[in-house]
């Protein structure tokens, strides 16, 4: 079963296991959403639990927290990462806090569904990954699922939850294909899991990195290193415990996301075991990430997003050998890129 | 009683709006008004009576509240001075399933709705962030983003359509509020759901230091129409007038009509907070005209022109309202504030393996100090 047809089907259990359960969002309807995530809901469902909105996300997800009061469990459908920004303030000032404000006498069971991330050619404010944002919210869930399995529980396990969850769905793996067991009982929303065993280096990954980081255990297994691949799953709160017990047997930590570098999970997850694994650490963490750029236009867009290679590279980086960054004197001042690349050009050592 | 003039296929801005809507004229006397008559057919001077000793009763409590804020048991406080007919004459327009969605200042309109006037002062104290339960009460927590509360309400109404119910959601926000996104998006969502909402705009004149002109180049209830929305502008010190036009919006409302939008025209005659000074932006004059238009002076004003006892009706009031300030003062310096620990309480409903650790290792550093974490 395709990833997307998953979680529509993850959708459907839950609308069909809860009267009080909703989805809404802009052309979730007769169309079935842009990707097609609700697509027949409306015929089964109808209009009074597929709501398609106007165009307003803030409108969207204050109505969501609204109907949240009156006892729903609404699921928002948010159309890609880069329009949740106007509904920012709903989410962080009001769905977030809603619960602690009333010292937990309203609950906010609202479930917030974003395709992010890039890899599809699309235009600008379409390939975004927000997930930081939303990390850093006290009172906020943030999942991300990899594999169409995942997709149909953690979407049941979000709207079952009582707290809201943002629930981001890697774009690029829609049409990616797995065995789907619709029976199974949704599994805990807050571990990660152990993808790959292996004892030389972890690689954490989640949601569209998943796939990449997989390929390159498996290259990584062929060149003799051998990868423990753990894909979180959960953003918030953070498996940190499972990232610990790994980098503690292997000594060695590489963490890649799609998303920027600077403040990033990337960041707070190597900050953590920093703190808490210290003299476990046989190498320096290594974040093999996005740049610190607005997301590029489509034709640049692998320049930005982490490649087989460059997870490749993090991964020789920590392993001590060759890399494109042996070159490079990490204490050293930072230099302009043209300096960089002069000096470089010349056949100097940068160091 | 029909609807003609705000049914929905009338929903085009009036050529030429009237300036706002009156029961009582200037000096207290009733005039006829059609258009909100209807609505007050069971007013007399029992009724009056009631809305004297409530208006008196919220306006002690801001005046209680604001000393408390200057003794420095209260850490701040936004003051309704001026507003009360605004306020008392909407709340009592609701009936027992109505839920209320305020903004900060109306304090008064939850007193009214039965939240306790301790679970109020509690916030503004700095002592938690909501002393009620808006389930019990029908009266969300109060919003300090401005305008948000709209949207809440429009979801919330949105829920009371699809139970079946006839409940009617009424959202209070003020001039200010009407530039925010989203209460024009709330105001998108009701008309294209149909709503059970009423829009409930206090226009005190004042936002913080911005005149609401800055806001509106027009009379803020010519702008709902736009949006497919009926509305009514009121004066907003005329108790009977605000009474009656939300009647008729609740009314509407409850009987499937979809959303209306209430402008009461008043006015902020103290500061926007306690820590606000007006006179930095206020003229004096403008302020003394508005206290010639006192919603309570109005009301005697009234009483007297029907030959009723004013003085007794005021007695009694006052002796409502000392009571309430008495009540108050007792129940806050028995007020004892909750324990460190409780910050982590109700964050997440499910636990959250990061914020437990949080919590133990803030545990861990308290025990350090003798006495629990009191240096």
């Amino acid at each position: 079963m395709a990833f997307g047809r998953a979680i529509n089907r993850g959708l459907h259990r839950a609308l069909t296991d809860d009267p009080k359960v909703l989805l809404m969002g802009e052309d979730i309807g007769a169309l079935g959403g842009v990707f097609r995530i609700t697509d027949g809901l409306l015929e089964e469902f109808g209009p009074e639990r597929v709501v398609d909105t106007p165009l307003a996300e803030s409108g969207i997800v204050g109505t969501a927290v609204g109907l949240a009061m009156r006892g729903y469990r609404p699921v928002v459908e948010i159309q890609f990462d880069g329009f949740v920004y106007p509904a920012f303030d709903q989410i962080v000032a009001n769905l977030a806090k809603l619960r602690a404000r009333t010292q937990g006498r309203v609950a906010m069971p609202v479930t917030i569904r974003i395709p992010f991330g890039g890899g599809i050619g699309s235009p600008e404010h379409h390939s975004e990954s927000p997930e930081a944002y939303f990390l850093h919210t006290p009172g906020l869930r943030v999942v991300s699922p990899s594999s169409p399995q995942d997709g149909h529980d953690m979407i049941r396990a979000a709207i079952a939850s009582d707290d809201p969850v943002v629930y981001l769905e890697p774009k690029r793996c829609y049409h990616d294909k797995g065995e789907v067991d619709l029976d199974a009982v949704p599994g805990p929303l807050t571990t990660g899991t152990v993808l790959r065993p292996g004892r030389d280096v972890t690689v954490v990954a989640y949601g569209p990195m998943v796939r990449t980081a997989l390929q390159a255990a498996e290259v990584a297994a062929e060149e003799g290193v051998e990868v423990e691949l753990i894909d979180l799953r959960s953003l918030s709160p953070l498996d940190t415990g499972l990232v610990e017990c790994s980098v503690r047997r292997t000594g060695r930590l590489v963490v890649t996301h799609e998303a920027s570098r600077t403040g990033g999970l990337g960041a707070e997850l190597v900050a953590t075991v920093a703190e808490r694994a210290f003299h476990w650490l046989e190498a320096p963490p290594v974040r093999v990430t996005g740049l610190d750029i607005p997301y590029p236009p489509a034709k640049l867009e692998h320049v930005h997003l982490p490649d087989l290679d460059r997870v490749l590279d993090g991964i020789d980086r920590v392993m001590g050998r060759p890399n494109a960054l042996d070159s490079v004197d990490a204490f050293a001042a930072p230099q302009t890129a043209e300096q960089f690349l002069a000096e470089h050009a010349a056949g100097k050592e940068a160091r | 009683m029909t609807d003609v003039d705000l049914s929905t296929e009338a929903a085009s801005p009036p050529t030429c709006p009237p300036d706002q809507l009156q029961v009582l004229d200037a000096a207290g006397v009733r005039r006829p008004q059609p258009e909100l008559d209807p609505w007050l057919g069971d007013v007399d001077e029992a009724m009056l009576a009631r809305l004297h000793r409530d208006m008196t009763v919220i306006r002690r409590l801001d005046t209680e509240a604001t000393h408390l804020q200057r003794q420095g048991e209260l850490a701040l406080w936004p003051p309704l001075l001026g507003q009360e007919a605004s306020q008392v004459g909407s709340a009592l327009a609701l009936r027992g399933a109505d839920v209320v969605f305020p903004s900060y200042r109306e304090n008064g309109v939850a007193l009214l709705r039965g939240v306790e006037a301790l679970d109020l002062l509690r916030v503004w104290r700095g002592s938690t962030f909501s002393g009620w339960d808006p389930a019990t009460t029908g009266v969300a927590t109060q919003q300090l983003i401005i305008g948000a509360q709209a949207l809440h309400a429009v979801g919330y109404a949105m829920g009371v359509v699809r139970d079946r119910s006839d409940a009617a959601t009424i959202v209070y926000f003020g001039d200010g509020a009407t530039s925010q996104g989203d209460v024009n998006e709330a105001m998108i969502f009701a008309a294209s759901y149909q709503a059970p909402v009423v829009f409930l705009c206090q226009n005190n004149h004042w936002a913080i230091s911005e005149p609401v002109r800055l806001q509106s180049r027009r009379h803020i209830a010519d702008r709902p129409w736009g949006f497919g929305i009926p509305s009514l502008r009121v004066d907003g010190n005329d108790v009977l007038a605000v009474l009656a036009a939300t009647r008729r919006a609740v009314e509407r409302a409850a009987a499937g009509g979809g959303p209306t939008f209430v402008e009461t025209v008043t006015y902020r005659m103290g500061p926007h907070t306690t820590a606000d000074d007006p006179t930095r932006y206020q003229a004096p004059e403008e302020l003394e005209a508005w206290r010639r238009r006192d919603p309570i002076d109005r009301l005697e004003a009234h009483l007297e022109s029907l030959g009723a006892e004013v003085e007794a009706v005021r007695a009694e009031s006052a002796t409502a309202a000392d009571a309430l300030a008495a009540d108050v003062r007792a129940a806050l310096a028995l007020l004892t504030e909750a324990a460190p620990d409780s910050v982590f309480e109700h964050v997440y409903a499910e636990p959250h393996q990061e914020l437990e650790r949080q919590r133990r290792e803030l545990a861990l550093h308290l025990t350090q100090f003798e006495g629990g974490g009191q240096e």
